[in-house]
């Protein structure tokens, strides 16, 4: 837990005495790029990304199920890097841009993960689901040709109580395909 | 036919697909539908159809309940004890209550009241508070003073037993248990900690084990294990003057409605409870809970809508667990294996709660004459257990499926003979002859023979539930002028994906396909429908929706058989149109028949009947199926002796559920009951400290979880088991996939390493004290 409840606000803003700028605890003001348009919020400096995206721009699709690091269920995009934003600050983001699982669709089109996660039925309750699909999603960008043991790999921090893993992998596998094709 | 009839006999389907199907007749009331063909000759039942709610489940635009806010929206918190047994002497909430985003200040534990004014348990609730904000919630937690006076507690079930041990509670505050028996029985003595036993037996069990030629014995033990739900307990509270609206993340809206009647003394029709997108609840789920109660005090009390959603470690304290519990089996059996005698000795803990039982598997799974078992619940200062996923029957097949494998090795017969021996199921059997061949069985060697450190072995164990059925089931279909269908039910869909095998039924029925049937289901607004637990949904709900969508479909024909010049019962549905049976070339749209309807819709309300020949049992709003749900599973495991661990490769799961509705989805509940089934036999367990009586591991970090590293691969054969008892001849999953995993993985382990594990989780810690390599955790 060494880095945790850091105070920075983006890159660059030491203060002039050379320790970092204090914020807080009243709320700052910060610009977020989410799903590629510049959102401005009101956040304390103690709120986590999560809270944010959910609490203050109504993008309930990122999910918060333990809160600190140990599901993966919250996982969004940092600049197309997975992270869990329930461990990070919203003002830490800085210039970063945050895709969420409401930005991975475009143009109402499914993305391939998306796609084959119903045609494979790699859901169940689905409250993991989101987290998972950016996941599968962000590995096939680094890895276009996966295989199932790469799809095990990238979301083994993901917890899914109702077992959807066969299927989340033969899903994804299957999206590979499909992208390619 | 006489004027008074109200049934007319028909012949339906019967058997297993796979081995060969009969025939059976039977008496259905007047105005049910026609006896539904085995899946091969259906359009859409039967069919891998995608669930109709996915896209909105992978974009993110399910709607859970810890997504609903509504304008004025306050936020609950509960302040839990911090001790496992304590008298709260006084409550102050004056502090609290003059903080300035506290709206809302409700007492729990109530010092003025003999029995109210004791916690039992860390993290049982002692007040409550609804404030603007929910860090202005958890700075209220700081501000309330409770004068406790530490009472002795006790944290460990063998202690409890004890005759000196601490009393966790007295005559007034033991839970009664129901006249339904579960989660226990009404009316048994409490000694001490110790409540029960509830006895059962047959024959002469004493006789019985006289005859044996071979008698095991073994004292099996398993661990607690926590829901750990996805989508945390929630409630968004919404008490206005007319009656009460709650968003909950729930397994059962109407029983819901019904709790929030009783407890505020409201009537039906001013409660409504409402969920969509529901994170999981494997039993937790099942009833308003206290926390539920809290957040209806507290919106009333604020006159705003208040939401209450339980953190990690309040879900691992307080929102139920799978007990613990402990076993003494004799199996008694002649050479040939028929077994003479079983006797069951059980203990185990649901913490303050009951329903600590080992389930029904030794009295009911083999045939043997002679029965003698005692179930005792064992009271500690700890958490209350409630029904999680098959509950008694997982710790039941824990023993008794690993006692059978000891038999079978002690009489030198191989498990699936022994098992075709002693098991009457026919629908096993086939089970088992299936997965053999699946598994491998024949490479399956002697135990512990492979020659390196890392040692594999093969292992089957079975499962046993009740075919469950809620009679209180209700569902409507709606057909509109413009052909638009609706399918309406107070029923819910916690993952299962039930709305779509709905939609199937309905369109099975109307011609149509599933995707043409809207959903309106999880609101208790719509006509009352199933709980979503004890594996009952599909069993309940299917038939009430083919029934509906039958008799709003002869409404149709009606309309259809003028414009058609035909007789209303010349007509079939089918591919979107209404035709003539004989002459499928005088036909018209479905839509063009709905066009004719007089009013803008029709509608037909049906409820869940009896199963055609009976039930085995009825009780209140639920009834027993005759046959019961089985299921067999194999599983190879390699086990690494120099590190102890365990890594289960395959399990091959032959299940049944009478008719399959959804092959595909019906797969992702197997495979959630056997991930779920692994992680309990190697990694899960509640961790008390016994000094303090706190959960160590409250949280999903310490608490270990299945991954997909862990997952293995994992097949699954469903068998068609058509017996004509309904509709839709439909049955659950849900349970039965999940309580033969740990036992086949233990037999599995046994046959690698020929050491028996009889107590859970198979943590490598334990296999290799099972080994001696190291010394045994005491
Ligand atoms: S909610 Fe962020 S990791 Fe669990
Ligand atoms: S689908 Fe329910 S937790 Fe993953």
């Amino acid at each position: 837990m060494v880095e945790a409840a850091s105070v920075l606000v983006g890159q660059g803003e030491a203060a002039e005495s050379g320790g970092p700028a204090v914020v807080g605890p009243d709320p700052v003001q910060i610009t977020l790029t989410v799903n590629g348009v510049a959102r401005t919020i009101e956040v304390e400096p103690r709120m986590t990304l999560a809270e944010a995206l959910r609490g203050l721009l109504g993008l309930t699709g990122t999910k918060i199920s333990c809160g600190r690091g140990a599901c993966s269920a919250c996982t969004v995009w940092l600049d197309g890097a997975t992270v869990c934003s329930c461990m990070m600050l919203a003002i830490d983001v800085g210039t970063r841009s945050v895709t969420t699982i409401e930005g991975l669709a475009t143009g109402g089109r499914l993305h391939p993960v998306q796609a084959a996660f119903i045609e494979h039925d790699a859901l169940q309750c689905a409250f993991c689901t989101p987290g998972i699909v950016m996941s599968c999603a962000a590995l096939l960008e680094r890895t276009p040709d996966p295989t199932a043991e790469d799809v095990q790999r990238a979301i083994a921090g993901h917890l899914c109580r109702c077992g959807t893993y066969p299927h989340v992998v033969a899903a994804t596998l299957a999206a590979a395909k499909a992208r390619k094709a | 036919m006489a004027a008074d009839k109200t049934t007319r006999s028909e012949t339906f389907p019967s058997g297993i697909a796979s081995v060969g199907l009969g025939e059976v007749e039977r008496e259905v009331p007047l105005d049910d539908p026609p006896p539904l063909p085995p899946n091969a000759g259906l359009a859409v039942i039967g069919k891998s159809v995608p669930r109709q709610n996915g896209r909105a489940k992978v974009t993110g635009a399910t709607r859970f309940t810890v997504d609903v806010t509504l304008p004025g929206m306050l936020h609950g918190r509960i302040l839990r004890s911090s001790l496992p047994h304590a008298r709260v002497r006084a409550l102050d909430l004056s502090a609290v209550a003059r903080h300035p985003g506290i709206r809302a200040v409700l007492p729990v534990a109530r010092p003025e009241d003999p029995v109210a004014a004791l916690v039992r348990y860390i993290g049982a609730p002692v007040a409550a508070v609804a404030a603007v904000s929910q860090s202005a919630a958890e700075e209220a937690m700081r501000l309330i003073h409770v004068d406790y006076e530490r009472l002795p507690f006790v944290a460990d079930m063998d202690k409890a037993r004890e005759p000196a041990a601490p009393l966790v509670h007295d005559a007034a505050s033991a839970p009664q248990g129901s006249a339904s028996g579960f989660p226990a029985p009404r009316g048994l003595p409490l000694n001490g900690n110790v409540r029960g036993p509830a006895s059962d037996s047959r024959g002469d069990a004493a006789k019985g084990f006289a005859e044996a030629d071979i008698v095991v014995e073994g004292e099996y033990r398993t661990q607690v294990q926590m829901h750990c739900c996805s989508e945390p307990h929630a409630i968004v509270a919404d008490w206005r003057a007319d009656g009460v609206t709650v968003y909950m993340s729930t397994q059962f809206t109407a029983g819901v409605r019904h709790e929030l009647a009783e407890t505020f003394g409201l009537k039906l029709s001013r409660v409504r409870v409402i969920v969509d997108g529901m994170g999981g609840g494997f039993g937790s789920k099942s009833t308003l809970g206290a926390y539920g109660r809290i957040a209806v005090a507290l919106s009333r009390q604020a006159q705003a809508p208040v939401r209450l959603v339980l953190d990690r470690e309040e879900e691992q304290m307080d929102s139920g667990n799978r007990p613990g519990t402990w076993q003494r089996l004799r199996i008694g059996a002649r050479r040939d294996g028929s077994l003479t005698a079983i006797s069951l000795l059980s203990y185990g803990t649901a913490g303050v709660a009951l329903g600590a039982g080992v389930g029904n598997m030794a009295q009911a799974l083999y045939a043997c004459p002679n029965f003698t078992g005692a179930q005792h619940d064992v009271f500690i200062n700890a958490g209350p257990g409630c029904a999680m996923r098959a509950p008694g029957n997982v710790p039941g097949a824990w023993g008794l499926e690993q006692a059978i494998d000891e038999l079978a090795e002690r009489l030198a017969i191989d498990p699936l003979v022994l098992r075709d021996r002693i098991d009457p199921s026919a629908v096993r059997r086939e089970e088992r002859r299936i997965g053999a061949e699946r598994i491998g069985w024949q490479k399956r060697h002697a135990p512990g023979a492979d020659p390196g450190p890392v040692k594999r072995g093969l292992g089957v164990a079975q499962s046993l539930w009740a075919a469950n059925v809620q009679t209180n089931s209700a569902c409507e279909v709606r057909v509109m002028r413009d052909g638009s269908v609706e399918v309406l039910s107070s029923v819910q869909d916690i993952g299962t994906g039930i709305g779509t095998v709905m939609a199937q039924t309905v369109a099975e029925v109307l011609g149509l396909r599933p995707e043409d049937i809207a959903l309106r289901i999880g609101d208790t607004e719509y006509p009352a429908g199933s709980p979503s637990y004890g594996s009952r949904t599909t069993a309940s709900i299917t038939p009430a929706a083919r029934v509906a969508a039958w008799r709003v479909l002869q409404s149709l024909l009606r309309e259809a058989a003028l414009a058609l010049n035909a007789a209303p019962g010349d007509l079939i549905a089918r591919d979107g149109r209404i035709l003539v049976r004989d002459e499928p070339g005088r036909s018209m749209g479905f839509g063009e028949a709905a066009a004719r309807l007089r009013t803008d819709r029709i509608s037909a309300v049906a409820a869940r009947g009896d199963d055609y020949g009976g039930f085995r049992r009825r009780m209140e709003d639920a009834a027993l199926a005759q046959q019961d749900l089985g299921g067999v599973q194999f599983a190879e495991a390699a086990v690494d002796t120099e590190t102890g661990i365990v890594r289960v490769e395959r399990v091959v799961a032959v299940q049944d559920c009478g008719r399959p509705m959804n092959p595909l989805q019906i797969e992702s509940q197997v495979h959630g009951g056997v991930v779920m089934g692994l992680s309990y036999a190697l990694f899960e367990e509640r961790i008390l400290d016994q000094h303090t009586g706190r959960m160590v591991n409250p949280n999903l970090e310490q608490y270990k979880l299945a991954g997909a590293g862990e997952t293995p691969a994992i097949e699954v054969v469903l068998l068609e088991n058509y017996q004509g008892q309904s509709a839709t001849d439909a049955y659950g999953m849900a349970e039965p996939a999940t309580i033969s995993t740990a036992p086949a993985i233990a037999n599995a382990v046994y046959n690698a390493i020929g050491v028996r594990l009889r107590s859970l989780p198979m943590t490598p810690a334990a296999i290799l004290a099972a080994l001696g390599k190291i010394p045994a955790r005491s």
